[in-house]
């Protein structure tokens, strides 16, 4: 994404000084107990099976409703074989990945949604990993249906899932050069002129942010 | 004349010598090579071929007819729209998602503004008619899904007039949208906040007549297949998969629903206030294809019964707001089709061209500039025809989503294929896929 649009804007973009963009960082900080809904049930029973929990478990943050244990990722195929044998989330909704640039060390992140059909809940665990360094444990022999959406997330972001039984390109051609969805792989595109008028890719256009 | 030859015996005729090339020990060295074990035959099934559901590709290994091994190719309709959608704006973003499943788009941008609007922390101020409204458009969406899944469906087993009555259904459902939203197909007619207009005049009696109609109607599908002994023998007993493997691949929808057990988001984790119609779950103990397939056909009479309690509900509300009543996320949402024939409201032009220098300024902001999304991330799951439909939508607080990733049943379901047809029949994997109901569009994005 660059700063510079199709009016040489620089910084946010905003030329009008009218909305005082300001962007606020992603929280960073643990959630406080009580965590409200049936999300304390689920940490207090995690730890009980779960003796390390303190070790593996870095955060616990609930916001809008959801929450999401952020794991050690050593710790992480150990705490999702309790997740899914102890408090029952059966199901895991495959995983997302999410490149985030300027967090040094921690650059990418693999979000794994899991589901509950024994206690129809919902949890979310995160793990965080250096771009330098982009290999995760891979859980397809926790949850088979993982095995996709690994790929998936290889294919689009580059990181490394240790233990999958074939971790190949899904979606893009197997030759191709790069992982698309991070934030340095440029969208590309060409400028279209119509009647003397050029509209420039998308990812040249005046950019807001 | 004739000498002999230990490697070509010959005899004279009298068209002249003929030399035999056969014969010698190469008979019993043959038989050595069609003594070992390896006779696997490996067959690449389409991505252009007529019964693999689109743009699929299957590459089997047979022994014979039978399969001993399955693997699916994809990606040969990606088109990079999670990426694409990071260099637009909030709203935009739904004109993206609508592409993705392309028979079920209404599911796609519902499960995406839910997604949005519990970022913007608005999920509690969306009109109730707007939420009348999703409700009724998915409704009509999963009956024209369902009848695609049916019709392909039937046709892919060879059943040609099911294929007919199927798509004149849907023809009905498309008809419904193209009144309503101005499109057959990727209407981005919902959008964060609401919906993108009301509906129009005389629209809730012309779906009720349109309900009606296909209440009658679906009995034609209904006599030709169910209990139809050439489609109880393509479809009994294949493509098994029971609940232990469904949760292990993570199966949803009809394929789960098929186990017996009677999972449906709209009843266990409710949205858009679906806790407040009645409806029944439908399942099947079957594990098999014709199970799924009884599934999506009672399925149908569920939609038809939920659209008309939302237009009983509609007739309550007329004249209520479908978008939320905060101006800075609402795009100028009271338009009506003007005499050129385009989607303006001449009413927003005047004041903005004409009265209110303030109202341009908001508008140009809102619509070129977007509104911004507070920080943060959120997973929103929805009951789409195909299984469970998952948003993970993340905001760095900009005006543009930072990352946009689809949990698309289809691409998760059709990991099933290997369990569902291996050890089976070449035939029978086309009744498995097609149970299945993948829509490329919706697994490769």
């Amino acid at each position: 994404m660059t700063d510079s649009g199709m009016f040489g804007a620089r910084g946010t973009g905003d030329t009008s000084g009218y909305s005082g963009l300001v962007r606020t960082p992603a929280s960073t900080g643990s959630s406080e107990r009580p965590y409200g809904s049936y999300f304390d049930e689920v940490a207090d029973d995690l730890e009980r099976a779960y003796p390390e929990f303190s070790q593996a478990i870095e955060r616990v943050v609930v916001d809008r409703g959801e929450l999401t244990l952020h794991v050690k990722r050593e710790k992480l195929v150990e705490v999702a074989m309790i997740l899914r044998d102890s408090l029952k989330f059966e199901m895991c909704m495959g995983v997302s990945g999410v490149h985030y640039p300027e967090r040094t060390d921690r650059e990418f992140s693999a979000v794994y949604p899991l589901l509950s059909l024994t206690n129809n809940r919902r949890i979310r665990l995160e793990v965080s990993v250096a771009d330098a360094d982009a290999h995760i444990p891979s859980l397809v022999e926790v949850w088979a249906g993982n095995n996709w959406h690994e790929r998936e997330t290889f294919d689009m972001f580059g990181i490394i899932f240790d233990g999958h039984p074939g971790l190949t390109r899904i979606l893009m051609p197997d030759d191709w050069q790069g992982h698309p969805q991070r934030k340095d792989y440029a969208l590309g595109g060409i400028a279209v002129e119509y009647k003397g008028a050029t509209t420039p890719p998308p990812s040249d256009r005046r950019s807001y942010k | 004349m004739t000498t002999f030859d230990p490697y070509a015996p010959s005899r004279d005729t009298t068209e002249g010598t003929v030399f035999s090339v056969t014969g010698g020990d190469w008979d019993s060295l043959i038989q050595e090579i069609g003594s070992t074990k390896e006779e696997r035959v490996v067959v690449n099934m389409g991505p252009q071929h007529p019964s693999t559901h689109g743009v699929l590709r299957l590459i089997l290994e047979l022994e014979g007819e039978t399969v001993t091994e399955v693997r699916c190719g994809i990606g040969y309709l990606h088109t990079g729209i999670e990426k694409n959608m990071e260099f637009r704006n909030w709203t935009q973003g739904t004109t993206f998602v609508t592409r993705m499943d392309y028979l079920s788009p209404l599911f796609n941008e519902t499960a995406y503004c839910l997604a949005v609007e519990k970022l913007l922390g608005i999920t509690d101020d969306v009109p109730e008619r707007a939420s009348v409204i999703r409700v009724m458009m998915m409704e009509l969406n999963r009956i024209s899904s369902h009848m695609v899944a049916l019709g392909t469906g039937a046709l892919e087993l060879g059943a040609i007039t099911p294929m007919f009555f199927a798509f004149r259904e849907r023809e009905i459902v498309l008809d419904i949208f193209e009144m309503i939203s101005g499109l057959r197909m990727n209407m981005a007619y919902i959008r964060p906040g609401g919906v993108q207009q009301d509906l129009p005049e005389g629209a809730i009696p012309k779906i009720r007549d349109a309900v009606t109609t296909m209440r009658k109607n679906f009995k034609d599908n209904t006599t030709l297949l169910v209990g139809n002994s050439i489609w109880l023998k393509r479809t009994q007993g294949i493509g098994y998969l029971d609940l232990a493997g469904a949760t292990t691949l993570g199966i949803t929808g009809p394929v789960l629903r098929s186990t017996g057990l009677p999972w449906d988001l709209r009843k266990v984790q409710p949205y858009c206030g679906y806790e407040n119609y009645n409806f029944d779950v439908i399942t099947a103990d079957t594990c098999d294809v014709y199970g799924r397939f009884l599934i999506r056909m009672n399925e149908l009479e569920q939609s038809l019964r939920i659209i008309e309690q939302a237009l009983d509900k509609l007739e309550k509300l007329e004249g209520a707001p479908v978008m939320v009543s905060d101006k800075k996320i609402a795009w100028p949402a009271q338009l009506a089709l003007g005499s050129d024939g385009l989607g303006n409201s001449l009413n927003h032009i005047r004041e903005i061209m004409g009265t209110s220098m303030e109202s341009l300024i908001h508008h140009f902001k809102l619509v070129t500039e977007g509104f911004h999304v507070p920080a943060g991330q959120a997973y929103v799951a929805i009951e789409s025809p195909r299984g469970e439909l998952g948003a993970s939508v993340v905001s760095d607080g900009g005006t543009r989503p930072y990352r946009v990733h689809f949990r698309e049943p289809s691409f998760n379901n059709l990991q099933a294929t290997a369990a569902m047809s291996e050890g089976g029949m070449i035939a029978d994997i086309i009744g498995a896929v097609a149970s299945i109901d993948p829509v490329m569009g919706g697994v490769d994005r």
